[in-house]
């Protein structure tokens, strides 16, 4: 598969930051790390269908804005209630300063 | 030989009390004993999302699948009707009775009652998925919904209800909506947002005589005026689940008074959630009780290391939220610790107001906003208030400064 999409530029994203994206129908978080790293997940928490991108980054932790869920987003892993499904990530390229995810 | 643990109460706090203890690593026995029929459940939806759709559904903190998965024992449908100290022994209301190692009251609070009598089915209470269930049939277009108390329960029903072309009307005793814990200025702009979408709120009017003829409710106020509605939900606050606490001798202040950890003066009875007043460190120790899912589900948890011996003092800043119309505010701490405010303006006529105590310490901060534009500021502000901050007011202030570089000033 090489279903690649641009997202943003890299630049559009601060460090330890995160923002959203809409394609297709579908919508994704892109974040930026704190060591300067992109990552891509799924747009929309596990629990109660909330916008990620409106949450807190804090290292590798994205926190949810509404109940405070948390997700180690560069594994999708949850962290502790309420949310206890993890959340599909996506592999990420930087491409002449633009981001690219793999949405497959 | 271990008796275990029992867990009293069944809602938010009880049900994370009951997982945390697996998630510990606690093999023994683990029983969750609640008196309503359902799962342990979440009841934030009741007045909000679960009244949008055709029919209220419950949101399981956890499935059958998962208790069994987990070996935790849910008893359903059953009251706990005495608790015999010194046999660390929980007598049932079905005749049964549980011992215990540790035991947790997760008793939750229920709505404050109206002192009229021969109240019935047109003049209701919301606190559990029954009672939604109820209300829901009724929030139909064309009927006539009386909200009483202008509170967060009854706002957010009151949206729910004009969402569904019901013709409400609020009344609220006191001179504004929302007196307890939110600024006048935030109300303000709540109020508004039900009044553009027709909502009727009535101000500073108590009620006079309230009458339920089974077919509908009759309210006279104070002020003269009477409304008739097809049901009139009551929202006037809530008050702790004590009475088998009382009963077993342990010390009530305003709920199940228990220390930093969350232990009773019984060292294996915790309470945890909005039955019990604790020391909230926060604020040098003042005793508070919170009526939060967050503060329920943060305290389920920490019962549960300290009932394992983990020995943690709450250290928590109180949180909640809540949702009306497009609009959702949030607040960071509790406001009547602060001296002065600042004001934050955010995109899209959005706000925070910091409020800070006469040392310029960060107390608390409200949030109001289109979907979920204060989240992450209100969760920043939260942790300036954890560290005990004292950010300057002109930095919080301007929008141009991220609260993220406070943090790590």
């Amino acid at each position: 598969m090489s279903d690649w999409v641009e997202a943003c530029d890299a630049e559009d994203i601060d460090e330890e930051d995160v923002m959203r994206f809409d394609h297709d129908g579908r919508t994704f978080a892109i974040y930026r790390s704190p060591d300067d790293e992109y990552f891509a997940t799924d747009g929309l928490c596990t629990h109660e269908k909330v916008h990620l991108a409106d949450g807190l980054v804090m290292d590798d932790i994205i926190e949810c804005p509404k109940h405070n869920g948390r997700f180690n987003y560069k594994t999708g892993a949850a962290r502790g209630a309420p949310v206890c499904v993890n959340l599909r990530t996506y592999p990420v390229r930087i491409d002449a300063g633009k981001i690219l995810i793999q949405i497959g | 030989m271990t008796k275990g643990m029992i867990i009293i109460g069944a809602g938010e706090c009880g049900g994370r009390a009951a997982l945390a203890l697996r998630d510990l690593g606690y093999d023994g026995p683990v029983t969750l004993v609640g008196d309503e029929p359902h799962l342990p459940y979440e009841r934030p939806p009741l007045s909000k999302d679960a009244m949008a759709g055709n029919a209220p559904e419950i949101k399981a903190i956890a499935s059958d699948a998962v208790l069994a998965e987990r070996s935790i024992r849910h008893i359903h449908s059953v009251q706990a009707v005495a608790i015999d100290r010194a046999a660390h022994c929980v007598h049932l209301s079905d005749g049964s009775s549980l011992l215990y190692d540790k035991l947790l009251l997760a008793t939750g609070s229920t709505p404050r009652k109206l002192p009229m009598p021969g109240l019935g089915v047109r003049c209701v209470y919301l606190r559990t998925f029954n009672d939604a269930l109820a209300i829901r049939a009724h929030l139909s277009a064309g009927n006539r919904i009386a909200i009483v108390g202008g509170g967060f329960i009854g706002l957010e029903l009151a949206a729910a209800a004009c969402r569904l072309g019901a013709a409400v009307t609020v009344v609220e005793a006191q001179p504004r909506i929302l007196m307890r814990g939110v600024p006048a200025e935030i109300a303000k702009i709540i109020h508004e947002a039900h009044e553009a979408e027709g909502v009727k709120i009535l101000c500073g009017d108590g009620i006079a005589a309230i009458a339920d003829d089974g077919a509908k409710a009759r309210i006279a106020l104070a002020g003269g005026q009477n409304i008739v509605a097809d049901l009139a939900v009551i929202g006037i606050g809530a008050v702790p689940v004590t009475g088998l606490a009382a009963e077993a001798g342990l010390t009530i202040d305003n709920g199940i008074a228990v220390d930093a950890e969350l232990r009773t003066g019984d060292p294996d009875i915790f309470a945890a959630g909005d039955c019990c007043s604790f020391p909230l460190a926060v604020y040098g120790g003042r005793r508070v009780r919170l009526e939060a899912w967050r503060n329920a589900q943060e305290q389920g948890a920490l019962a549960a290391r300290n009932m394992l011996g983990a020995g943690e003092a709450h250290a928590a800043v109180p949180w909640f939220w809540s949702d009306q119309y497009g609009l959702t505010l949030q607040i960071a701490g509790l406001s009547d610790e602060g001296h002065s405010t600042v004001r934050r303006d955010l995109d899209d006529g959005a706000f925070i107001l910091f409020h800070l105590a006469q040392d310029g310490r960060l107390v608390a901060a409200s949030g109001i906003g289109l979907g979920n534009t204060v989240a992450r500021d209100i969760r920043l502000a939260e942790m300036l208030i954890a560290r005990r901050a004292k950010p300057a007011p002109e930095a919080l202030g301007s929008q141009t400064v991220k609260l993220k570089s406070l943090l790590a000033a």
